[in-house]
């Protein structure tokens, strides 16, 4: 692992059932930096995630987080790491049973030794953060639209003020201007605390602003790697299909 | 490791200035929520600075932002003097966020909630009692119609369900019912000693065990086992709009989740009551043989002279009512269920002791009616 590295992912391979959907991966990501991670469908980018974070078992490899491995990781240096790591699923994963403000301030009753107004008050100044009014935040999971589980996952895993923040796709389904206002916001977060966002990706308009490198997976390995433009330049047909596809020409990205 | 947060004051031109130092960080929550509570004297003006803070996340915020209001609530002049950049959005999104309405809680006197209270469970009770007979209804209509064109009975599923719920079940049911009829038995034979009634034993334990404890011990099996599991089923594919997915498609949920569940419940109760019957007189006749002094051939005789149809019949007739009303509990609570897990629980529980009670209940106006028919 290198200096500066807050996660390292070496030769990683994990298989569910009879497939090997990872074959191989290695990357590391330095502290501060927005990595986009994108995918076909299908193609693993929710396993991985999942991986890195020992929700799944791995066949082999090594995978890092702020220095620790998490399957030998002691219960005291996982809670740290479960502390400074904020994750947010694809499908939101709210707990259904506590309100929108409840869920964003578990955490930090958990963590946090502070007073209900405080835990109140900051989780409302994230539900606003990530664009929600304070009218929904006494609305249960069930109540409420899909683009606003999305926010308020958002808004859960942004509850500790992580040092890492590992999103699921994190502005598919929102519309245009929300999905604006979730970038606005990475990028804040990213300058004001030095976070390390690691986030699965479909939107060509994120990549494009606010990742600082984005990581190509294709058939269980990462096939590129650089910004936006080494994007276009690579020689890949899926690659190309992918960036340079329609919907790449009207997100202009080159 | 740097220093936790700390406030440093100074008199500067043009009023105090308080400067904030070191870690404005949601690890020194306890220091933030002490800082932000800090009590004021009042002076004239205040700059609150926060140009030495080291780290600053929304915790330190909020905690500068908290102690911003309490100077101005103490009448003094304060400022926070916020540099033009990233951080400038975290100050907003909190400032917005304390400046809310305080949230209007509904507020009653003991008395008045408790009659709210009575006179929600009154209207629950009615509209649980309303969509009792719905479904009954719509499952009777169901059926009709299934009887029609037999295809629309769904008889592969219920096939599956009877599987699950009737031979599954018969183990673990052929087993507690086995131990049930040895109990009794024992019991019999200790006690009846004593008046040298030991031959009555034998009448003792198969009328109980035909007419009763057979049928119950079975029902309440179902209604724990099968029960609670149509409950969790059909609630959690409420949660996932699994249900809403089969309505968009035109079919309808009674039709395709809950008849074929109940019809297998209605078959496999009177085959379990026969199991269940029929272990629980051989754990009798064991009882009888080692405990009793009574040779097999002895108890066979006298169970032969004990049993009559007429008590089989009693525990058959009963067990398929027991059924359906286990199955359109379990059904019902079931379709109640909201978006969260926590309701999924409270159905399931609702059901198996809801479904145990109306067993207890149906079992009592049976002993009527029998008792009427001479049976
Ligand atoms: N629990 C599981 N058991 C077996 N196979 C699985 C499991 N979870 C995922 N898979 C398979 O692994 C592959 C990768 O799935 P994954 O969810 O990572 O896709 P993805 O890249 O996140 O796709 P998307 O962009 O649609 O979210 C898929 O083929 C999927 O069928
Ligand atoms: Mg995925």
């Amino acid at each position: 692992m290198e200096a500066n590295e807050v996660i390292s992912v070496n030769d990683l391979r994990v298989a569910l059932g009879e497939r090997e959907v990872i074959r191989g991966l290695s990357f590391g990501v330095r502290r501060g930096e927005i990595i986009g991670l994108v995918g076909a469908s299908g193609s693993g980018k929710t396993v991985l995630l999942r991986t890195m974070l020992g929700l799944l078992p791995k066949t082999s490899g090594v995978v890092e987080i702020m220095g620790v491995r998490l399957e030998q990781a002691t219960a005291e240096q996982s809670r740290r790491v479960g502390e400074r790591c904020g994750m947010m699923f694809q499908q939101g994963a709210l707990f259904s049973s506590l309100t929108l403000r409840e869920n964003v301030e578990f955490p930090m009753r958990e963590y946090l030794r502070g007073s209900d107004a405080m835990y109140a008050d900051v989780a409302l100044a994230k539900l606003g953060m990530v664009g929600l009014s304070v009218v929904d935040a006494d609305k249960l999971p069930s109540e409420i639209s899909g683009g606003m589980t999305k926010r308020v996952a958002i808004a859960r895993a942004l509850a500790l003020d992580p040092d890492i923040l590992f999103l699921d796709e994190p502005t598919s389904g929102l519309d245009p201007i929300a999905a604006g206002e979730i970038d606005r916001l990475i990028r804040t977060l990213q300058r004001v605390l030095n976070l390390t966002v690691f986030m699965v990706t479909h939107d060509l308009n994120s990549l494009k602003s606010v990742c600082t490198r984005i990581l190509a997976l294709y058939d269980g390995r990462i096939i590129a790697q650089g910004d936006i433009r080494d994007m276009l330049a690579f020689d890949h047909p899926w690659l190309s299909a992918y960036f340079r596809g329609e919907r790449g020409r009207a997100a202009q990205l080159s | 490791m740097a220093a936790g947060p700390s406030l440093r004051s100074n008199p500067g031109p043009g009023g105090a200035v308080l400067s904030a130092q070191g870690d404005w960080t949601a690890a020194h929550a306890c220091d933030l929520e002490r800082l932000a509570r800090a009590p004021f004297a009042p002076v004239g003006k205040l700059t609150i600075s926060i140009e030495s803070v080291d780290r600053l996340d929304t915790f330190g915020v909020w905690a500068l932002e908290r102690l911003r209001r309490c100077a101005a609530e103490a009448g003094v002049d304060a400022q926070l003097a916020i540099p033009q950049d990233a951080r400038a959005d975290l100050f907003a999104g909190v400032e917005k966020a304390l400046s809310r309405a305080p949230p209007q809680v509904a507020r009653g006197d003991a008395l008045t909630k408790w009659l709210e209270r009575v006179g929600l469970s009154t209207q629950n009770f009615s509209a649980d009692f309303t969509a009792f007979l719905d479904l009954v209804g719509r499952l009777t209509y169901c059926f009709w119609q299934g009887l029609r064109s037999p295809s629309r009975l769904r008889l592969r599923s219920a096939v599956h369900h009877l599987d699950r719920t009737g031979l599954r079940a018969t183990p673990i049911i052929a087993l507690m019912c086995f131990l049930i009829g040895c109990i009794l038995a024992q019991q019999g034979f200790f006690h009846f000693q004593r008046f040298g009634a030991t031959n009555y034993v034998v009448d003792l334990v198969t009328i109980l065990v035909l007419r009763e404890i057979g049928v119950l011990l079975v029902t309440i099996m179902v209604a724990g086992r099968s029960g609670s599991a149509y409950t969790a089923e059909i609630g959690s594919m409420k949660m996932r709009e699994e249900i809403d997915a089969l309505r968009t498609m035109g079919l309808d949920p009674i039709e395709y989740l809950i008849l074929p569940r109940i019809l297998a419940l209605i078959v496999a109760a009177p085959l379990l009551t026969i199991v269940g019957n029929g272990a629980a007189l051989y754990g009798a006749g064991v009882v009888a043989a080692t405990y009793g002094d009574m040779s097999p051939a002895v108890y066979l005789e006298r169970l032969h002279e004990a049993a009559s149809h007429i008590d089989l019949e009693v525990g058959l007739i009963k067990a398929p009512v027991m059924a359906f009303v286990i199955g359109v509990v379990a059904a019902l609570e079931g379709m109640k269920v909201q978006g969260s897990a926590e309701s999924l629980g409270l159905g399931a529980t609702a059901s198996v002791v809801r479904s145990i009670f109306f067993v207890i209940v149906l079992d009592g106006v049976f002993a009527v009616l029998f008792a009427a028919v001479g049976m």
